[in-house]
């Protein structure tokens, strides 16, 4: 086989807009690109001059399937501006709700969008012919998942609840109850679907990735933690400017994110995993354990495994804040809005999400910078191609596009959310 | 066999994908309601895309660039009937923030090669473009008011989507009135209901997610939150929101403008 160009002009089965180029010259690998053409939102630009009140009803508009992640970042951002950061309750009640976004998220990815790839199944409804059981397992494992949001946000999509300085309102511990009769449930759910993942069939694939994610002393990551990696990064939050940077490349609306220092990274549940394993709850340490599980995984297509063990985590972790829980006095904060720059990030279920704004003294936004995870993990996504195709460069055209549509749904790429970062230095050129 | 299930479609412009994955977040109804058509065009779902004609579409996003507006014009005579679904479709969405920039500033700040871009200067609803059988409210639309809308078409019927207001529901919920009580602003008076008025219920005023109701007095909302001690900068940004081009919302939110 010599020279061939694979065109798949719109991705299936991720969020949001992309299409895939390959060129392959004598057998080798001469050009991939993840193009993303999915319209520019401008969401940066027209932050400006909003109250930052409204920063996490607005930058929730970005992504429909992660909307808890970009008002998580928003008010972690918006709080370490002002110096103000709630605790207690509002802080176990902010992990609780992330829960639900990561059950629900890695659900609907693992389930509906990814595991058609390893079953040989367009969708999810030509799944349940076959596998009506598991599919009716999950999406009721998906459902509470949502509940969760629901309960404590409002709603599943944009949620209303999540506020500067805590919620508008704090549920009853009575609230809280049902989801607790269900999430028990939903763990042994859980169980049954990293049982499910770790018997399908992955490519031989291994990488020598630097993954990146928060890391906190005691905690599997959601809201806090210092960014790290496995190749020695160790920074704070506010340092991230410093050691990541956006190129804009000409074939994608989405900005290319590397590392400063070195080059592209690894971001989602993999890297958490891998950098977090010792604060996985007992439970999941044991299932891992029980499937002979590595502590270390270095095959992206194994992240289907992964995301099985992080929605049992969020399950169980769910319950203990459920346990523990007592109404706080006040459902938030008092907010005194100072001029400053923030800078938040917290673990979206696709990995880490960046945002930072500069705000004035009338509490009004001056600029903001949103780095979604898929913006970071594009140059990851290409390079794995680079280095798939090669093995499989004879196979029939129809079967190399599905192989390489699988590799990049690993990601579980949210493209819609990938389209509007500011690059704080803007080049000038001609 | 010929399969007689009718094909349904769903299409995305610009858009945070949020309305469609309200199809997915149906789970109790997702197989009944999935199982009752062809699948016949939804890659946020399927990997099987079929070439038209559809017999329902279902649309998504503003219209914000050259090619959105020929995909639309395709769509439309792809589809015998076509819905739009949510305040993107319906209004513009939040991108139409842009509407009143001068978009070349926005895309500098946004991008560092500007001329790789290609974008309209406004986000508008794709009625503006295409004739529109029925226009399906929320930023998210409510995955119930969805399948009532998907079902009727499938049943020849005329969708029974009410068009009063937020407050109408928040009534019947035996909510105490946010803005009566505390003197919190509300668009609750002006909004079309069908989010089951959960902002009220959460302690805070309505943001108009859903949209204008039917003949909104807007005005006399904004005069009463005026008189409340509000400036008029936070009454023009409370109209431009997730329906800021919504013909009502943007008159009033012009009013007020700096």
């Amino acid at each position: 086989m010599k020279n061939r160009t694979i065109k798949v002009d719109y991705l299936a089965r991720v969020e949001g807009e992309g299409a895939l180029y390959i060129k392959i010259k004598n057998g080798e690998v001469d050009d991939v690109k993840l193009k993303i053409f999915e319209p520019p939102r401008f969401f940066e630009a027209f932050l400006r001059d909003r109250k930052y009140s409204e920063a996490p009803d607005i930058t929730a508009r970005i992504c429909g399937i992660c909307p808890i992640a970009y008002q998580m970042s928003a008010v972690n951002a918006i709080e370490n501006a002002f110096g103000q950061v709630p605790g207690g309750q509002i802080r176990e009640l902010r992990r609780l709700i992330y829960c639900g976004e990561w059950i629900e998220s890695h659900t609907l990815h693992l389930y509906m969008l990814h595991a058609p790839d390893f079953l040989g199944y367009p969708d999810v409804v030509h799944m349940a012919k076959d596998f009506p059981e598991v599919v009716e397992k999950a999406l009721k494992l998906k459902r509470i998942g949502n509940d969760i949001v629901k309960t404590i946000g409002g709603r599943e999509i944009h949620p209303i609840n999540v506020k500067v300085g805590g919620f508008y309102k704090v549920p009853q511990k009575k609230d809280l109850k049902q989801l607790r009769e269900d999430l028990l449930w939903a763990r042994d759910a859980a169980i049954d679907t990293v049982k499910f993942t770790s018997t399908l069939t992955f490519p031989d694939f291994e990488q020598d990735y630097e993954f990146v994610s928060l890391c906190h002393d005691i905690e599997y990551p959601f809201n806090e933690g210092r960014i790290k990696s496995n190749k020695g990064l160790d920074i704070s939050v506010e340092e991230y400017d410093f050691n990541f940077i956006e190129e804009h490349v000409e074939y994608s609306h989405a900005l290319h994110s590397r590392l400063r220092a070195r080059d592209n990274y690894f971001l989602g549940p993999i890297a958490r995993y891998n950098l977090n394993y010792d604060k996985l709850s007992p439970i999941v340490k044991q299932v891992a354990s029980d499937l002979k599980l590595p502590r270390e995984i270095n095959n992206p297509f194994k992240s289907i495994i992964v995301r099985g063990l992080e929605t049992l985590y969020a399950c169980d972790e769910a319950i203990r804040i459920i346990d523990q829980y007592e109404k706080p006095d006040e459902p938030s904060i008092q907010i005194n809005p100072i001029e400053a720059t923030g800078n938040g990030a917290s673990e979206a279920p696709r990995g880490m999400l960046y945002h930072r704004y500069r705000i004035n003294e009338e509490g009004l936004i001056m600029d903001a910078k949103i780095v979604p995870p898929t913006s970071q993990n594009q140059k990851t996504i290409e390079k794995d191609l680079k280095h798939f195709i090669p093995s499989r460069v004879n196979l029939p055209e129809k079967e190399l596009v599905l192989q390489c549509e699988q590799a990049v749904r690993n990601y579980d790429p949210c493209i819609s959310c990938a389209t509007h970062f500011l690059k704080l230095h803007v080049e000038k050129e001609n | 066999m010929k399969n007689k299930k009718p094909k349904l479609a769903v299409f995305k412009l610009s858009s945070c994908d949020g309305c469609q994955l309200s199809i997915l977040d149906a789970e109790d109804e997702l197989l009944a309601v999935l199982g009752a058509v062809d699948i016949a065009y939804f890659p946020e779902a399927s990997s099987r895309m079929l070439p038209g004609p559809y017999d329902i579409g279902l649309i998504e996003g503003s219209v914000t660039t050259p090619h959105d507006v020929e995909l639309a014009r395709q769509i439309r005579k792809d589809c015998k009937v076509l819905i739009t679904i949510g305040a993107c479709a319906t209004a513009g969405g939040i991108q139409a923030l842009r509407n009143w920039k001068d978009v070349k500033e926005f895309t500098k700040i946004v991008y560092a090669h500007p001329q790789y871009i290609s974008t309209l200067d406004r986000s508008m609803p794709v009625a503006s473009f295409i004739h529109v059988d029925f226009e399906l409210r929320g930023c998210p639309v409510n995955k119930y008011q969805l399948i009532d809308v998907i079902v009727a078409y499938l049943n020849n019927k005329k969708p029974n989507i009410t068009s009063h207001s937020v407050c109408m529901e928040c009534k019947q919920k035996g909510n105490v009135c946010v803005m009566v009580a505390h003197g919190t602003p509300c668009l609750g008076p002006v909004t079309q209901t069908g989010c089951g008025s959960i902002c009220p219920s959460y302690d805070r005023g309505c943001y108009g997610c859903f949209g204008p109701m039917d003949s909104p007095n807007t005005s006399s909302l904004a005069r009463n939150i005026e008189a409340r001690g509000e400036t008029k900068y936070d009454i023009m940004l409370a109209f431009r929101g997730f329906n800021a081009y919504s013909e009502p919302f943007r008159k009033e939110s012009e009013v007020y403008e700096k």
